[in-house]
């Protein structure tokens, strides 16, 4: 028997989960990113401690210096939960491959200046492992930071990371095959020019709380790296000298950094402003990773801006520093 | 460079193995001890990572535009469901039990997979498999994600689901699922892989999600049904891990079979206690039935698990021996649960109810051996109390299982007319368990189960009562107190299916489908 | 030698898969359920690409499977133009 059921009206008993009721101040309906995060981590009545750190709870706030009387204060502007994530990288997605079929349909790689290959070779592929310790800084910051508000991006950005690192590899083969690849890793172990931020990368792979590793990797090195390499090197020196393939080869990096440092931006402002103490240690994070960050990617950057170098890089970290106080961190 | 490099297109084997180990490199700043801390302490030892076949290779530009599709598909059904009042579809209102028993069981264990995944996919010095567990901690998220948003629609108009993230925490039987996977997490990496991704994902799942979404199916309920569909689309590849670790495990080093064996062994047993709620779902709580436990133990553990044992059999891994016992108490298992939650159901988030005649006949021909001779004239009676007004509710505190936290309700293996119980001295205490293997999970480590927190040693400490209460007062009523430490609402969560809220609302919405009011 | 399967969903997706994978596993046996098919083999069930791809015409990547996959049992082994389960004993 089919009845249609479309027909009847009836008045829902309720129209949230309490717990997303009690948070909203009312019984109303709730968004999919509310119902999505809200407590979705377990909170209370832990029965075993980690055997990896008997020293903390399975989920522990206590695992950060940064304190919050919330940790679902923060709230991740795009809104992003699975569906949504996946939806708006599948679009991403497509305009990237259309990207890559453009150039490589037209040969666009073999028309591009001899000085142009050379500097994306030696400068963007070896960044594919820069991605890759991003991707897993950032499993780290999903793994052992408190509250689904502020873990469940962690596994967004590692996995557009290792994405970022996937894409970074195809512009190496479509560029300089798989060989490329290979000169560029020994660039990464032993090249001059890269030894700074191998050790930067390096070292953030041993910070264990999660707030300072999202400080030096998501804030610090990022903040830094993309309006350097993708705005400033990739979009404004390398198209004005016939590079354009190149731009369309990483728009989804500067598209990606546009999106994510929204939240980046955020969560620093709702940590921030929860209180002074929170403000000291982010300040004293941000300054000692930028500066850090900001005299490892020297090198990188001269390899495309040679005597321009340092102006732009002071730049960059100009807009930065700007960023970050724009965000009530106080440098 | 040579601008005529041969630009030959790489095979899936060899370019996947670009777009992730090649992006690996050995670090020289920090020690590798250092990043990877957790390798050793568990004894496993691993010589060569490379050695790691990675079985689905997928890159994240695959993966996003699989996923999404999977996603907007399943959103769109979740979306028509909602509007054309689909919870009215399911066979009866019985059925809606199902679902809650799921949201506050099950759905939170996918948030901790999650989670899990996360840190071993930060862990392993490979990058092979890290890259594999960070995409199922990515798979977790959205399991968890997507349960939560088809449930909420349900949550709308019945009862029993609206707190159950508050539930999970502290609800006494949802501590079996949920220290189930405590125990999991807080296992070193390794044990984690072998407990969720090999014992769980591979070998218990089917029992858990064919049953279950078929269930749904069976039953009307297109939503859950797309939900779990769309969820095990993400298994093979869960699967596939589970499988692949325990073989490079093996293959390692001879000195791991020993330990991995013993992870089987445990975690076996520890799933099949949990799979105690999927067999009682099966036998009493579908309205329209599926297959019965026994039968999708046979089919699916017997068979497919004999199967998978006997292909591991080179390494010298061997069937788990709790299997033997599980096989004795198939006949029995979802008919002690179903008697158990009968007898608690003041103090649960769903309804139980008496199965009516032709339902017993089905158990009858389903349990020839066991279902007539000790459960029916059990269940008869209730039926004749009910009638006469005595519908009966146990007010009094189970003993729990020190290890799964199920109450002591099993019966002696071989024995259905006694119950079980094992006990260990430890420390100056006591311990209690339902089994042989709960007891030896114990005594192997037994400074982690000392720690758990059994709900009804809890509520016997006064920890379960809201803040302020005073238990000394006169009339203290310590049920009540307990339901409200749980965010219950008596009279409309929990007792019987018959004369609910639940009930009364779907006969009344389903008429005004079919009736002219 | 030990039962393999697959089990996809019932769908429009699905029904030239399945039909492709008896055509090239020729002593498989079906079997429907609601919603599900699933699909036995001794031992050893191959899918292959260029199969599916003469049944829809169009071009076809194995990963597209798992839109459609809730479960399967054996080793796992995959290639561009072919994806096999099997069990060694
Ligand atoms: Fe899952
Ligand atoms: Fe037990």
């Amino acid at each position: 028997m089919h009845i249609d059921l479309r027909t009847v009206t009836i008045k829902p008993l309720r129209h949230t989960f309490d717990n997303i009721a009690r948070r909203l101040g009312a019984d109303k309906p709730a968004t999919r990113y509310q119902e999505g995060t809200l407590d979705m981590q377990q909170t209370a009545n832990f029965h075993y401690r980690p055997t990896w750190d008997p020293d903390h709870q399975i989920y522990d706030a206590s695992r950060t210096a940064i304190k919050m009387a919330d940790w679902y204060a923060f709230k991740d502007p795009r809104q992003f939960y699975y569906g949504a994530y996946t939806m708006a990288r599948a679009k991403q997605q497509d305009t990237a491959e259309a990207n890559f079929d453009f150039v490589e349909n037209r040969n666009l790689a073999d028309t591009l200046p001899a000085d142009v290959r050379a500097t994306v070779l030696e400068l963007l592929v070896p960044l594919r492992h820069v991605a890759w310790g991003s991707n897993m800084n950032n499993a780290s910051i999903c793994a052992y930071s408190y509250g689904t508000a502020f873990s469940q991006p962690g596994i967004y950005q590692a996995m557009d990371q290792l994405g970022i690192a996937q894409y970074l590899t195809r512009v190496g083969l479509l560029l300089g095959g798989v060989e490329s690849l290979e000169v560029a890793k020994t660039s990464w172990m032993e090249g001059d020019a890269w030894q700074g931020l191998r050790r930067y990368v390096e070292d953030c792979m041993v910070i264990k709380d999660p707030v300072e590793l999202f400080v030096a990797q998501n804030v610090a090195l990022d903040g830094l790296l993309y309006p350097l390499v993708y705005e400033t090197i990739v979009d404004d020196v390398l198209s004005a000298k016939g590079g354009t393939p190149v731009a369309m080869l990483t728009q989804f990096m500067t598209d990606w950094f546009t999106e994510t440092k929204r939240w980046t931006d955020a969560t620093m402002k709702t940590a921030a402003a929860e209180s002074d103490e929170n403000k000291a240690i982010l300040a004293k994070w941000v300054i000692q990773w930028r500066d850090r960050a900001a005299a490892a990617l020297l090198p990188v950057a001269r390899i495309a801006l040679n005597e321009r170098t340092d102006a732009l890089v002071a730049e960059v970290v100009q807009q930065f520093d700007a960023r970050l106080i724009k965000s009530g961190v106080p440098l | 460079m040579d601008m005529q490099v041969a630009k030959k297109k790489l095979g899936l084997k060899e370019r996947y193995a670009v777009m992730t180990r090649g992006l690996d490199w050995v670090p020289s700043y920090q020690k590798m001890e250092d990043i990877y801390p957790y390798m050793s302490y568990e004894g496993i030892k691993i010589h060569d990572w490379d050695k790691w076949e990675d079985p689905f290779r997928l890159t994240m530009d695959a993966y996003w535009k699989y996923q999404a599709e999977k996603e907007r598909k399943l959103y769109a059904v979740l979306d028509a469901f909602n509007q054309n009042n689909g919870h009215l579809n399911v066979t009866d209102a019985r059925y809606i039990n199902t679902v809650k028993l799921f949201v506050s069981g099950i759905s939170p264990l996918e948030y901790v997979a999650h989670r899990g995944f996360a840190h071993a996919g930060r862990q392993f010095p490979g990058a092979g498999p890290r890259v594999a567990c960070l995409m199922q901690s990515l798979d977790e998220i959205r399991h968890a994600q997507t349960q939560v948003h088809a449930v909420a629609n349900y949550n709308k108009y019945y009862n029993g689901m609206h707190d159950f993230h508050h539930a999970h925490d502290r609800v006494w039987f949802l501590s079996v699922p949920k220290s189930f996977f405590d125990d999991a997490i807080t296992a070193g990496p390794f044990e984690f892989m072998v407990s969720i991704g090999f014992s769980f994902e591979y070998v218990l799942t089917n029992l858990l999600f064919v049953p279950f979404v078929s269930g749904a199916a069976y039953n009307g309920d297109m939503g859950t049904m797309t939900f779990g569909f769309s969820a095990q689309s993400d298994e093979a590849r869960h699967m596939t891990l589970g499988l692949e670790v325990i073989k490079f495990i093996l293959e390692q080093d001879p000195d791991n079979l020993p330990i991995v064996q013993r992870w089987i062994d445990k975690w076996t047993w520890r799933g099949y206690r949990v799979l105690t709620l999927v067999a009682m779902m099966m036998d009493y709580m579908l309205p329209k039935r599926t297959m019965s436990w026994k039968e999708a133990w046979e089919i699916y553990f017997e068979e497919n698990g004999g199967a998978l044992f006997k292909d591991l059999a080179r390494y010298g891994i061997t069937m788990p021996k709790c299997a033997e016992q599980i096989a004795l108490e198939k006949d029995h298992l979802s008919h002690q649960a179903w008697s158990t939650f009968y007898n608690y159901a003041a103090a649960a988030n769903f309804h139980t109810w008496v199965p009516d005649e032709d339902e017993m006949a089905w158990l009858s021909a389903k349990y020839p051996d066991s279902y007539d001779k000790y459960y029916r004239p059990r269940m008869e009676y209730w039926r004749e109390q009910a009638a006469k007004g005595n519908r009966f509710y146990n007010k009094t505190l189970p003993m729990l299982c020190q290890t799964c936290q199920i109450p002591m309700v099993f019966t002696e293996p071989g024995d259905p007319t006694k119950i079980c119980y094992r006990e260990v001295d430890y420390k100056e205490s006591k311990y209690h368990f339902c089994s042989d293997h709960c007891k030896a999970i114990f005594e192997h480590e037994p400074e982690k189960y000392v720690q758990a927190w059994l709900p009804v040693h809890q509520i016997y400490q006064g920890n379960c009562f809201p803040e302020g209460t005073d238990p000394t007062v006169e009339g203290f009523d310590p049920l009540a107190a307990v339901l409200d430490y749980y965010h219950f609402e008596s009279g409309r969560d929990n007792l019987d299916f018959e004369g609910s809220e639940d009930q009364k609302n779907f006969d009344a919405w389903r008429g005004m489908a079919t009736k002219n009011v | 030698m030990s039962t393999v399967f697959i089990a996809l969903q019932t769908n429009e997706d699905t029904r030239p898969i399945v039909e492709a994978i008896v055509q090239d596993n020729p002593d498989a046996i079906v079997n429907e359920a609601p919603a599900m098919v699933k699909i036995d083999a001794d031992g050893k069930l191959v899918i292959r690409r260029e199969t599916i791809e003469e049944l829809i015409g169009r071009s076809y990547d194995l990963q597209e499977l798992q839109i459609n996959l809730i479960t399967m049992s054996g080793n796992l082994d995959q290639t561009d133009d072919e994806m096999t389960l099997y069990w060694n004993a």
